[in-house]
């Protein structure tokens, strides 16, 4: 990323886009394991809040997907060894992919179910697929296992963050930190 | 230090994980566990449903007459003729069952609108549903194969059954799906236009007479009657079904479809239920369709009945797997061609 970002910390508005997404993809991976593990009532309105919450990340996804073209990054700290830094590079990609296409799986798996898509409030998507049996199965296959993968990836994630705060201390977790820096903001 | 912080952060969220997912939870009653308990003894059959496997689409219309309208705020219910597509079915695992041996009929229905509404059903023969909890129909499955004993053991678990077993000992069998009642038995919540919510269940009550048949002179007439007998039926003349709502009064129990509601409640006819086309299965338009009873317009929910929720869930494992192994259950015409 060529960014003209020099400071230290995401925009205010990424960092909020980047929490609240968080809490939302969390609660989609709890609710996507959980709602297929279950018989119970609870199933109706654990499918529908999966669905309408999916529908909203998305759009949130392709948000944070333009601030982040338009304003960048920070650098990572130069004191990065080079692996680490690949490493991050490759796993906020695959972030980004994951954000992007498992609600546009979701949405092309139930089509090709010929499922009603149908969100809190009554609100409907139309189909995106005709309805049709491999297709139906490939979508599903990979809406579930992209699912895992999702899931490791945030917490190999969530591990990489501890490890800046906690070890490294090098400001990338301040970086994205849901709380106001308190104080002029450090060179990185 | 800050490493096992680390680790135990990484270990107690993927703990969790596993733990919504069930997998930590053997006992927990999963759409897998119920599904794979309706197996037959040899295993399913691929590529079909995992119940109610033996059946037959039907294309028709609903003929709504505007009465439903005072109950709930479907399109559906508005004066009109919408579109519908199902099908008549037998309630086995074994695509494969002579008509004679299986006690419980359905129908699968989906009634589209112009608003873009669609609403769909799952409907059976007999007045009351066998259990009153998805946990005993799991128990049910259970218990059933393993004999007499077995079976008055689970009857002691679940008294409830004696109503249903009573239908299935005394009930006139028919010769025909024409014939047959089908009642939604689930109960649902009708909202009309202003607002007001009511709890209900809707039957489709023949137009055709019954004539009753004992089950071995049904099965003097071929493992496949059923099937052949509507269609010809339906290539004659269309065959109606009257849709009946009934109406539950304060006190009415809607959590459990093994209780029938006193007689004298309230009923409204909203329309007539039109059949006129029989397509078979492997190239009919209800072939996949899952008719998931959740699937509802504005203007229908579900209620408290456990029910609906229970088989929506294991309605999609049904769907999930049977598509997936849609080769063994090749189409006859036109392979590989969009459907109709």
């Amino acid at each position: 990323m060529s960014s003209p970002m020099n400071h230290t910390r995401f925009s205010g508005a990424q960092r909020l886009l980047h929490w609240t997404m968080a809490a939302g993809i969390v609660a989609m991976l709890f609710i996507g394991v959980g709602m297929l593990s279950t018989v119970a009532p609870s199933y109706v309105p654990l499918v529908a809040t999966h669905k309408t919450l999916g529908v909203a990340l998305f759009a949130l996804v392709l948000v944070r997907l333009v601030l982040r073209l338009v304003l960048g990054a920070p650098p990572l700290p130069a004191s990065l060894p080079p692996l680490m830094r690949l490493g991050a590079v490759l796993s906020h990609w695959g972030l980004y992919g994951l954000m992007i296409v498992m609600p546009l799986l979701g949405w092309a798996m139930l089509s090709a179910a010929a499922y009603p898509v149908v969100l809190f409030g009554h609100f409907r998507l139309p189909p995106i697929l005709p309805q049709s049996d491999s297709l139906h199965t490939l979508l599903w296959g990979a809406h579930r296992w992209l699912a895992f993968a999702f899931f490791a990836l945030i917490l190999l994630h969530v591990a990489a963050a501890l490890f800046h705060a906690l070890v490294r201390r090098d400001g990338v977790f301040e970086a994205m930190s849901p709380l106001p820096s308190g104080k002029p903001e450090r060179p990185a | 230090m800050p490493l096992a912080v680390i680790a135990l952060v990484l270990a107690g969220s993927a703990a969790a994980f596993a733990y919504t997912a069930g997998w930590l939870s053997p006992e927990r009653l999963t759409p897998t566990r119920l599904v794979a308990a309706l197996a037959p003894p040899g295993g399913p059959a691929p590529g079909h449903r995992r119940n109610h496997a033996k059946g037959v689409c039907f294309t028709g219309e609903f003929q709504s007459n505007g009465n439903g309208a005072s109950l709930s705020k479907a399109q559906a219910f508005t004066a009109g003729t919408w579109p519908v597509l199902g099908r008549l079915n037998l309630a086995t695992p074994n695509p494969n069952a002579a008509d004679a041996t299986v006690r419980v009929r359905g129908m699968g229905l989906q009634i589209a609108t112009p608003d873009g509404d669609v609403w769909r059903s799952a409907m059976i023969d007999p007045p009351v549903f066998a259990v009153s909890t998805p946990q005993a129909f799991y128990d049910l499955l259970q218990s059933a194969p393993k004999g007499a004993e077995a079976m008055k053991a689970f009857i002691g678990r679940h008294p409830e059954f004696t109503a249903f077993a009573g239908w299935a000992g005394s009930a006139p069998w028919t010769s025909s799906y024409a014939e047959d009642p089908f009642n939604s038995l689930n109960a649902f919540l009708f909202t009309d236009a202003g607002g007001t919510t009511r709890a209900v269940r809707w039957s489709l009550r023949p137009a055709a007479t019954p004539v009753p048949i004992a089950p071995d002179e049904l099965a003097k007439r071929g493992p496949n009657y059923l099937e052949q007998e509507i269609a010809s039926r339906v290539a004659a003349a269309p065959q109606r079904w009257t849709m009946v709502v009934t109406v539950a009064e304060p006190g009415d129990v809607t959590a459990d479809p093994s209780k029938a509601w006193p007689a004298g409640r309230g009923t409204v006819e909203v329309g007539t239920l039109v059949v006129n086309k029989i397509i078979a299965e492997p190239d009919g338009p209800c072939r996949d369709i899952n008719f998931d009873p959740t699937v509802l317009p504005r203007g229908i929910s579900v209620s408290d009945d456990p029910f609906p929720a229970a088989r929506s869930s294991a309605y999609a494992r049904s769907y999930d797997l049977r598509t997936s192994e849609a080769k063994d259950y090749p189409r006859t015409a036109g392979a590989g061609s969009n459907k109709p």
